[in-house]
């Protein structure tokens, strides 16, 4: 893990608004995420994880506050450059995979490569290099109802790696497996940390999955409580 | 180009889905391309007539008859260029069933007031010199099947011989074609001196006059002359151009256009409603998919691209082979043995379909397309 910050909050707010009743998730939230780090988020129902996460991929603005993204601060864009810039610089992975069921593995790897200029030839060396990575070479042409969860979730991983974003965003991804699976799954993200030097933060229930990460924050209510696991 | 196949892939996910909303456009689109085809052949009875063409008819109604006196002395009027008369013959061939436009005309003068109808100097000529002969258009001559050379009996279910028989003899000597693919050919012209000197109901009278005047601005004061030349006579005249006689002609049946409007529009609206549901449902279902693909970094309005390209693909696709299917059809219409003025799915037909497929496929996408534009990522993906 480096010096260098990759995400920096600055007394992040978020309220959402239901019924006539205000509901602060966030009041003044200060964090910062250096780059090469493999962060797990932990926390009760409620406390604010998923919004947290949200907020960090660019797919919800806080109500007020700061987020910078490698020298550039992003909660102020518009919608169509925040799309452009989780393009280039995020990777996500879900709790359900949320493969195309309708593109087969290599077609689903290839869609965020879709939104780049990089041509066919290139594209399709990338999505090798991507389901290598992944050790699912052999199922570049499966339908995602042919494959088990586990096989999904690398597919999803895939996916996720295959534009080099700068950060990996990983809610739940291991929710859907079972112990087995959630271990390769999680022994393939402390590699992609540890010899790719991707950053990775994750949210999750689980203390198991947690401890593959190099620090762990609880979130409750809003604010955190660190506590560094490698100790 | 690179949605295309994400595009492609959306629009075949469900199979059955695509085959019946596919199935619905497609019979659209055929009733549309059939019903065009009839609506246009029998409006271009109106849209070939000639602007110069005259028709003077008895002012009682076009059944009525007038003296053939009545022909030189329209002849005569300044700015009739050419003119013969016509009389409606009631013939059929072999079966009452069989019945054909066929008229006793003045050959001489005949071709020249009505040159769409096509034959060769040789079987003008021929015409000419055989009293017994009758020009067929192509159309009747390939119902009954006929040939040049041939020698036909026609019976007339108005008129009979001075014998007592009811059926003439005709040598074929000419099949005519059409100037343009729906000039009528369906039509039978033989010797007015033939059917006057056999037939038994007195003579020297004829069923209308066509004649073309020198120019269609000449049309208002050909038409005053005439009619006041023959006001407070036994046979008064109503003379119209050819357009307005072919146009009462066909409201006599009824207000056609109207009903084959109609029809395409109740096809279009059923389609709209099956079209239209089963692209809401479709987009419904793939919400979790949009917030995802919105997730990766695809913006809202490429999306609404891609939905509207589906709606749009699939109101093409049917529609495409709708068309090509009332093509066939309307092939088979043409080639069957019955009396029908010649069906054509022309590029004007293409032309209104493809703009009626484009407006298909907004109209039945814009809805889902918006909806998948405003989509919010964490609400789609709550929904997965």
């Amino acid at each position: 893990m480096s010096d260098e910050i990759l995400f920096d909050l600055k007394g992040v707010s978020k309220e959402f608004v239901k019924g006539k009743e205000t509901i602060t998730v966030f009041d003044g939230l200060d964090m910062s995420i250096a780059s090469g780090d493999f962060l797990a988020i932990m926390g009760p129902s409620g406390s604010g994880k998923t919004t947290l996460l949200n907020m960090l991929g660019g797919v919800d603005q806080p109500t007020s506050g700061e987020i910078w993204f490698d020298g550039s601060r992003i909660d102020s864009l518009s919608e169509s450059q925040l799309a452009a810039w989780r393009a280039n610089n995020i990777g996500f992975i879900f709790q359900f995979y949320n493969l195309m069921p309708m593109l087969n593995a290599e077609r689903n790897v290839e869609l965020p490569m879709l939104l780049t200029r990089l041509g066919r030839s290139e594209r399709k060396k990338n999505i090798a290099a991507a389901l290598e990575l992944v050790s699912l070479s052999d199922r570049a042409k499966h339908m995602p109802k042919e494959m088990s969860g586990g096989q999904q979730q690398r597919v999803a991983i895939a996916r996720a790696l295959v534009s080099d974003p700068k950060l990996l965003l990983c809610d739940e991804p291991t929710g859907d497996l079972d112990r087995q699976t959630a271990n390769e799954i999680l022994t393939m993200l402390q590699t992609l940390n540890r010899d790719y030097g991707k950053t990775i933060l994750m949210v999750t229930h689980d203390p198991a999955a947690a401890k593959y990460a190099k620090r762990t924050l609880h979130l409750d209510k809003g604010e955190f409580v660190e506590k560094d696991l490698a100790a | 180009m690179k949605d295309l196949y994400l595009v492609f892939k959306n629009l075949t996910r469900k199979k059955m889905r695509l085959f019946l909303t596919l199935f619905a456009t497609f019979i659209a689109f055929t009733i549309f391309g059939t019903l065009t085809a009839f609506q246009k052949a029998f409006d271009s009875g109106v849209d070939l007539a000639a602007d110069d063409r005259l028709i003077v008819v008895n002012k009682i109604n076009f059944t009525q008859v007038l003296p053939i006196s009545y022909v030189n002395r329209i002849a005569a009027v300044d700015d009739v260029e050419a003119l013969t008369h016509l009389n409606w013959f009631g013939g059929y061939y072999q079966d009452p069933r069989n019945q054909m436009g066929m008229f006793a005309v003045d050959a001489e003068n005949f071709l020249d007031v009505y040159p769409e109808l096509l034959v060769t100097d040789e079987e003008r000529e021929s015409w000419f010199g055989n009293r017994q002969g009758l020009i067929a258009g192509e159309s009747i001559a390939k119902r009954f099947g006929w040939e040049k050379g041939d020698r036909i009996p026609v019976n007339s279910n108005i008129f009979s011989k001075r014998d007592g028989s009811t059926s003439w003899d005709f040598d074929v000597v000419a099949i005519y074609q059409g100037e343009e693919e729906q000039t009528d050919t369906s039509s039978v012209y033989f010797h007015y001196e033939y059917f006057n000197e056999t037939q038994s109901f007195g003579g020297d009278f004829v069923g209308f006059i066509g004649l073309r005047t020198s120019d269609p601005s000449r049309n208002e004061a050909v038409i005053t002359e005439i009619d006041d030349m023959f006001a407070n006579s036994p046979a008064e005249t109503e003379t119209v151009p050819e357009k307005a006689f072919n146009k009462a002609f066909l409201e006599q049946i009824g207000n056609l256009s109207l009903i084959l409007t109609s029809v395409v529009f109740a096809a279009f609206f059923v389609i709209l409603v099956i079209v239209g549901n089963s692209m809401m449902l479709s987009i419904r279902e793939r919400t979790a998919e949009i917030g995802v693909m919105k997730t990766l970094g695809f913006t809202s309005t490429r999306i609404f691209r891609m939905v509207l390209s589906e709606s749009l693909l699939l109101a093409l696709l049917g529609g495409v082979l709708g068309l090509l299917a009332s093509r066939l059809l309307v092939v088979l219409v043409n080639e069957a043995p019955i009396q029908l003025p010649t069906l054509v799915v022309d590029g004007r037909v293409w032309t209104d379909a493809l703009l009626f497929m484009i407006g298909l496929g907004f109209v039945t996408g814009i809805v889902p397309a918006v909806n998948a534009l405003r989509l919010n990522i964490i609400t789609a993906l709550s929904r997965g």
